[in-house]
């Protein structure tokens, strides 16, 4: 019996230690709004659309993004441009019916769509998440 | 007429002393807690969060008082305020230092010196008692009765050996007031020492008796949502809080009044009468952090493994502490 006391000292001892170390190790959560958290590199968040030297889109509408795209969320209209090359007129990416699986990213043979790393996408209004060429450029700066 | 000045001088100061830590220690509480779970605690409301109990107590304050229909009304509005005056009262016999000579006047440094002092804490916690009792009954709720219940129980049962463990002290400093106490253990040495049992005894019914995490069965969230307060809401919750809040600060008190030499400071340290205060403050402090601390660390009892260890672990081993205490004293 006085084994079995001292054994469930000992369990409370080691128990307000573990507290005790944990009281003085870093909290694991941050003060979100003004300290973020830097999301692994392999992080998927929502699209870029990159520019070449030039400063054009090195997308070439070719549509291999919105074929592969599992959710269907690409649009892609095709223009000409004045050195007869294509370059897409509208690229539209619904985020909020895109499931972020990076297809797009794998397909696109030109590298002109990549994902950032950006996690904040709540919009206050449904239509703002229609994502169009203008924002997928502007992300990617 | 000076002394009058005085002793109104040295009630509204410990007072207002007393209410600002209990207020600081929800803050302390709140931020030991989330530091302890790894997180932040509050944060946002001043420098760390240091307005969050000034912010709590006007958002407590503006709300509405909710008043239950079936409530029976004078016990109702009566069981907050009792509550939470036996729970400062107590405040009044805590000696904090020495006396100070201020202008020629021997000033002690506590509100009232009466020979009795102990024997006026232990009975103050018992009427504690009916606040709580009553404020589950008059509620009419089963949660709010089921806790006033329990907390009656165990509030009965782990009194027994708080005031058991206590006279070992008494037996040792061969007096009941508290300013004599710690004045025996000056000549004497801290009496945690040889009252190593008594203080452990001590401790665990204090942590009881303030109904705290692991003994906090009368507020049980999990299974009771939240006890004998939870009809209660705006000012009258806060009562409660306040009322628990000053039970933890004026428990570790009087540990360190009888435990661990009140207002003297470690005897290789040599300080004037001035220091007393701040060497209580400081052990105060540190039993409060240690009650924070068990809240973080222990699951709470079940009730029937509560009643076991009240009555049949700390019980007869207060006795025996006793004993051993009168042996050892006729020994010697």
């Amino acid at each position: 019996m006085i084994g079995k006391t001292i054994k469930g000292i000992w369990a409370l001892i080691k128990g307000m230690s573990v507290t005790l170390k944990i009281f003085f190790t870093r909290p694991v959560t941050m003060k979100y709004p003004e300290e973020k958290r830097e999301p692994y590199l392999r992080y998927r968040g929502p699209h870029i659309l990159r520019l070449d030297e030039k400063g054009k889109e090195k997308c070439v509408a070719c549509s291999l993004c919105a074929t592969v795209c599992p959710a269907q969320v690409i649009t892609i209209e095709a223009g000409e441009g004045n050195e007869h090359e294509k370059y897409p007129i509208t690229f539209e990416i619904d985020m909020g019916k895109c499931i972020f699986c990076g297809y797009c990213v794998e397909a696109c043979p030109k590298a002109a769509i990549i994902m950032s790393r950006s996690y904040e996408l709540a919009e206050y209004r449904r239509e703002d998440l229609m994502y169009d060429k203008e924002r997928l450029i502007t992300a990617g700066k | 007429m000076v002394e009058l000045l005085f002793m109104l001088l040295k009630i509204v100061v410990v007072f207002v002393a007393l209410l600002l830590s209990v207020a600081y220690l929800t803050w302390l509480e709140r931020k030991v807690l989330g530091h302890m779970q790894s997180r932040l605690g509050p944060h946002r409301v001043g420098m760390n969060g240091l307005l969050q109990p000034i912010a709590d107590g006007i958002k407590l304050f503006f709300k509405e008082d909710v008043i239950v229909t079936a409530a029976d009304k004078v016990v109702y509005h009566l069981a907050p305020f009792i509550i939470v005056s036996t729970a400062l009262l107590t405040v009044a016999v805590i000696p904090f230092g020495d006396s100070v000579k201020i202008f020629s006047h021997d000033i002690p440094l506590r509100i009232a010196d009466i020979n009795i002092g102990l024997l006026y804490i232990f009975a103050l916690s018992s009427l504690g008692v009916y606040g709580i009792v009553l404020a589950g009954w008059s509620s009419n709720n089963k949660y709010a009765l089921m806790g006033g219940l329990r907390s009656a129980a165990q509030m009965v049962s782990y009194e027994l050996p708080l005031g058991l463990a206590a006279i070992g002290v008494v037996m040792q400093s061969e007096s009941l007031s508290l300013a004599k106490i710690v004045q025996a253990q000056a000549t004497q040495g801290w009496f945690f020492l040889p009252q190593f049992i008594g203080f452990l005894i001590f401790f665990i019914c204090a942590v009881a008796e303030c109904n705290r995490t692991p003994f906090d069965l009368p507020e049980a969230e999990g299974e009771l949502v939240a006890g004998f307060h939870i009809e209660y809401s705006s000012m009258k919750f806060a009562l409660f809080f306040m009322a628990e809040y000053a039970s933890v600060i004026l428990m570790s008190a009087l540990i360190v009044t009888l435990f661990f030499g009140g207002w003297l400071g470690p005897g290789f340290i040599s300080c004037p009468a001035w220091c007393g205060p701040i060497w209580f403050g400081i052990k105060v402090f540190i039993f409060s952090f240690i009650f924070i601390w068990l809240r973080a660390t222990f699951p709470r009892f079940r009730y029937d493994q509560l009643m076991k260890f009240g009555w049949k672990v700390l019980f007869p081993l207060s006795l025996i502490n006793i004993v051993a205490t009168a042996v050892v004293m006729i020994i010697k």
